[in-house]
């Protein structure tokens, strides 16, 4: 064995692939900033000492570990299937309508779950709006909203957008040749997007499952409105209606667990084939599908979340707030609110994508243990409630990082750690469709293993980079328990003016600032959906010229 | 056409073939015994492979030499390839780069170091660059007015004037391969690496661009290395060409020595349309199911009397005949092609081994007819013992 081989130990590559120590020692800090949270938890549990097992088995916990798997499930599966079928629609057919459509099918993203819980009671449950109208046709009462039901509705409408933007991402970078040869091998459209499309999309179908699931498994507001347990709840109820926190922090760790396992289903689900393009050149501009008659009924379902999942809650928003004026109720000062979010939000999809790239970079380029466990440990940040990640840089502000503590970098800090997974997996999609090749070259050119990244991995990986800044953004925008815990005093931003209208029951309050987070939320959002149309190396518009169809 | 800016920046001095053999300054690096470059004994392996794709590995590439290394796909053409770019280490064995050591077991100088251009299989254009700034890419450490006035005549040089504007998807297979082309040669590397350049073209283009391709490498006098499982290719556009066997380098000549002395069957079939059919060695003559031939061998003192041999069957260096005892007729036309100036035979023996044979097109034979196989004229056929 040389002296090589054993440096090289630990890199599943040649040592020719080795990572640049930059790229390493910024990976590293951020995987490690991403474990503060979980590290206190470890600390709060490592004092509970032989507590621990009576505190695990007080709590039911079994009963509530099944409760949540099934909703896991549940709202994966669903949000998958519509997503996929939606993604494929706004970007490959010619359905009518297709960019505003495009646009408005990501816009449910913007609403945060306990708004929406509450205009789904309004509008469904059995004394709701829809049981109002419906009365008129003899139906006397609707099945109970409350429960799993209502609450795998609120949490489908919410995340299926995470499993679109993916999807739809890696739809726009895929060689539009690999379809056109399956369909010249006899494929018809449907067996080949099965064959085809479906498994070069299973890396972003895998990306944005993760999110869901995640989410839905540190979602707080909208279960606890519609009185569905989950882990995360019971947390939250420990936490509240004790001093002592032990017990949360050790139910809290049961958590980690359950998101590491699905991080590892996730990892299982990927596989192991190549997904970037192995053609000539760059992406071709490819043709839409002509779905001819049916592309008013591809509209319909592409408009049906979008009714429900924006169109009827804003529609209860607003029906609120117009009866609020009616009663002359007056409104919260709005616009520093709003200039609070939308700063904070930009400063922490900014903060969040710049961390995400070493890690991603290095999970995707240079494969090892070692960075897959840094890809890892960034995942964890999001399957943890927002209230624990919260606390424990509080304690983390308080006793270790002094000058942070109330101040916005310590928040932005705790937005960074709870939706680093979300820019990660935009990236590491667009990642994986970049050929290798590309910066081989640049390296063959002269330019050192850090340069090409600058030079033309980043380059490339801006769609990636600007959809993950996207999510980063909404899902900052709509936070709620890290802004309450973690906002300097005095600051408020409109999901905590949102939270403190709601809960002294002034709906004609929460109504108007539940709508300007909306359209604070909805215009960056449009922005970064649009702006992948006209791409010079994404899908376009424009029709295929004769000199590149002779080709 | 040689370009005003060549050399300015070079370490390693290329003459061109033009100049003669050794360039001023070429013997301070070591380039005139080691050549620009040189492989010994190279062993690469992939990770979580047991055995190495390439081992026992020895080219030596002289300046402005243009050496195709041929080998059917999965041989490791492309892996020595990356290993002289330096994308591969190696595990054993001495890469040099114009007479410098750069890979071994225990040095591996990155491939941003070695200055070698490569051209790839894909092209790897950066598609998110124009054509210009495709090219300006290895430019990095000239002044930008310097760099301008480079990008030009690269761009006329590959035939792409006038596109410096465009992107990588605005262009045909073949305009991607000519930036590809100009980007490797724009920073005037040491020697120019081919990756399978032309296998996504189609036929009429490949043969353009491969006329086009010798004639800038020889213009610029650059060493160059292809790598190519198309015999054609190699034989028509190498100085020399290295037919690889198993992991390793089998036979190296021109291609006038490779193809009229195979040294093994392997190579033979390689190199040429051919056939090979067994037979038995008789003191000058070889004894086959097709007929009695006069033999010669290339690798003298391996086939003794009465051994079992292959015998190289080539459709230039046999003739067929409608006449002879009906015991000499040995084989059954079955196609007709014809050629011009020739008429290709494919005739069945009676094993069912199909050969091809060329003769002039007058006096032509009928398909289905019995026919004599002979040796045309002179020529006499290799034969190479059979192993074990």
């Amino acid at each position: 064995m040389t002296f090589s081989d054993v440096i090289s130990i630990g890199w599943k590559s040649t040592d020719a692939k080795r990572p640049p120590a930059f790229l390493v020692a910024s990976a590293a800090a951020v995987a490690l900033a991403a474990l503060i949270p979980v590290g206190y938890l470890l600390v709060r549990s490592v004092d509970a000492g032989s507590e621990w097992v009576d505190i695990v088995w007080q709590s039911n916990t079994a009963a509530i570990f099944g409760r949540t798997f099934l909703l896991i499930a549940l709202v994966t599966v669903i949000s998958v299937s519509i997503a996929v079928p939606l993604a494929w629609l706004t970007v490959k057919s010619n359905i009518p309508l297709r960019r505003v459509l495009s646009v408005a099918s990501v816009l449910p993203l913007v609403i945060p779950s306990f708004v929406m819980a509450t205009t789904v009671i309004e509008m469904y449950s059995p004394k709701g709006m829809l049981q109002g109208w419906l009365s008129g046709l003899g139906v006397t009462r609707l099945p109970d909203i409350y429960g799993l039901g209502g609450a795998t509705l609120v949490l489908v409408l919410m995340t299926y957008p995470y499993v679109l933007l993916t999807v739809r991402g890696a739809l726009r970078r895929m060689d539009p040749a690999l379809e056109e040869a399956a369909r010249a091998m006899g494929y018809g459209p449907i067996h080949t997007f099965r064959a085809v499309t479906l498994p070069m999309l299973r890396p972003a179908i895998a990306g944005g499952s993760l999110l869901v699931a995640l989410y839905t498994l540190s979602d707080f507001g909208g279960v606890a409105l519609l009185r569905y347990q989950t882990f995360t709840s019971t947390i939250m109820i420990q936490y509240e209606s004790s001093i002592d926190r032990t017990a949360a922090a050790v139910l809290s760790l049961v958590l980690v667990v359950i998101a590491v396992l699905l991080l590892l289903g996730e990892g299982f689900t990927r596989g192991s084939g190549a997904y970037h393009r192995s053609t000539v050149g760059a992406v071709r501009v490819s043709r839409r599908f002509d779905l001819g008659r049916w592309r008013w009924l591809g509209a319909g379902a592409v408009g049906l979340p979008v009714l429900i999942g924006l169109v009827i809650p804003v529609g209860v928003l607003v029906h609120w707030l117009v009866r609020g004026l009616l009663n002359n109720q007056e409104l919260l000062p709005l616009l520093v609110p709003a200039r609070n979010s939308l700063y904070v939000s930009l400063l922490a999809a900014v903060v969040t994508v710049f961390a995400a790239l070493p890690v991603a970079i290095l999970a995707v380029r240079f494969q090892s243990r070692m960075s897959r466990f840094f890809e890892r440990s960034v995942y964890i940040g999001f399957g943890l409630p927002g209230v624990v990640v919260a606390l424990s840089l509080v304690f983390f502000g308080i006793n270790v990082a002094r000058p942070l503590y109330q101040s916005i970098w310590l928040l932005v800090f705790a937005y960074g750690v709870l939706f680093l997974p979300a820019s990660i997996g935009a990236l590491r999609s667009t990642l994986l469709q970049v050929n290798p090749r590309i910066e081989e070259a640049a390296q063959s050119l002269g330019r050192s293993q850090w340069r090409v990244i600058f030079s033309v991995t980043i380059p490339l990986v801006m769609p990636g980079a600007f959809a993950g800044g996207a999510m980063v953004f909404l899902l900052t925008m709509k936070e709620l328990p890290a802004t309450l815990i973690l906002s300097p005093i005095g600051y408020r931003t409109l999901s905590s003016s949102i939270w403190s209208a709601a809960s002294e029951a002034f709906f004609a309050k929460t109504a108007a600032a539940a709508l300007l987070l909306v359209v604070v939320a909805g215009i960056p959002t449009a922005y970064l959906t649009l702006r992948g149309h006209g791409d010079k190396t994404g899908v376009s518009d424009r029709p295929l010229k004769l000199d590149e169809a002779a080709r | 056409m040689r370009m005003p800016w060549r050399r300015r920046t070079a370490e390693i001095s290329i003459p061109t073939p033009v100049q003669g053999v050794v360039a001023p300054g070429a013997a301070d690096t070591g380039a005139a015994e080691t050549g620009v470059i040189h492989l010994q004994g190279v062993e690469c392996s992939y990770p979580g492979s047991n055995s190495p794709a390439i081992s026992g590995f020895d080219l030596l590439v002289r300046p402005g030499e243009f050496v195709s290394i041929l080998g059917r796909s999965g041989a490791g053409k492309t892996t020595a390839l990356r290993v002289v770019a330096g994308f591969e280490q190696v595990s054993a064995g001495y890469v040099r780069v114009g007479g410098q050591l750069v890979g071994s077991s225990f040095v591996h100088v990155p491939p941003d170091q070695r200055r070698i251009g490569l051209v790839f299989q894909d092209y790897a254009l950066f598609p998110h660059l124009s054509v210009a700034k495709n090219v300006e890419f290895g430019l990095k450490g000239l002044q930008a007015s310097e760099r301008a006035v480079r990008i030009a005549p690269v761009l006329e040089m590959v035939g792409m004037s006038g596109y410096e504007d465009r992107y990588v998807h605005e262009l045909s297979g073949g305009q991607q391969q000519r930036v590809a082309i100009a980007r490797a040669l724009a920073p005037d590397p040491v020697a120019l690496l081919l990756d399978e350049p032309f296998s996504n073209l189609d036929r009429q283009l490949r043969a353009e661009l491969r006329r086009d391709i010798k004639k800038i490498v020889q213009e610029t006098g650059a060493t160059t290395l292809l790598v190519t499982h198309d015999r054609e290719e190699a034989l028509a556009t190498s100085d020399r060409v290295a037919v690889m066997g198993e992991r390793s380098i089998e036979q190296i000549g021109t291609p006038e020595e490779v193809y009229q002395n195979p040294v093994s069957a392997s190579v033979a079939r390689l190199i040429g349309p051919c056939e090979l059919i067994p037979g038995v060695y008789r003191g000058g003559i070889v004894v086959t199911e097709a007929g009695v031939f006069p033999t010669r061998t290339t690798t003298d003192g391996t086939v003794s009397d009465g051994q079992q041999v292959l015998a190289l069957m080539r459709a230039s260096e046999l003739e067929i005949e409608h006449a002879g005892d009906a015991e000499q007729r040995t084989a059954t036309v079955e196609l007709r092609e014809f050629a011009g100036e020739f008429s290709e035979y494919s005739i069945r023996l009676d094993s069912g081994t199909l050969l091809r044979v060329r003769r002039r097109a007058a006096n032509g034979i009928e398909v289905g007819s019995r026919v004599r196989v002979q040796t045309r004229g002179e020529s006499k056929v290799i034969v190479f013992a059979v192993q074990g």
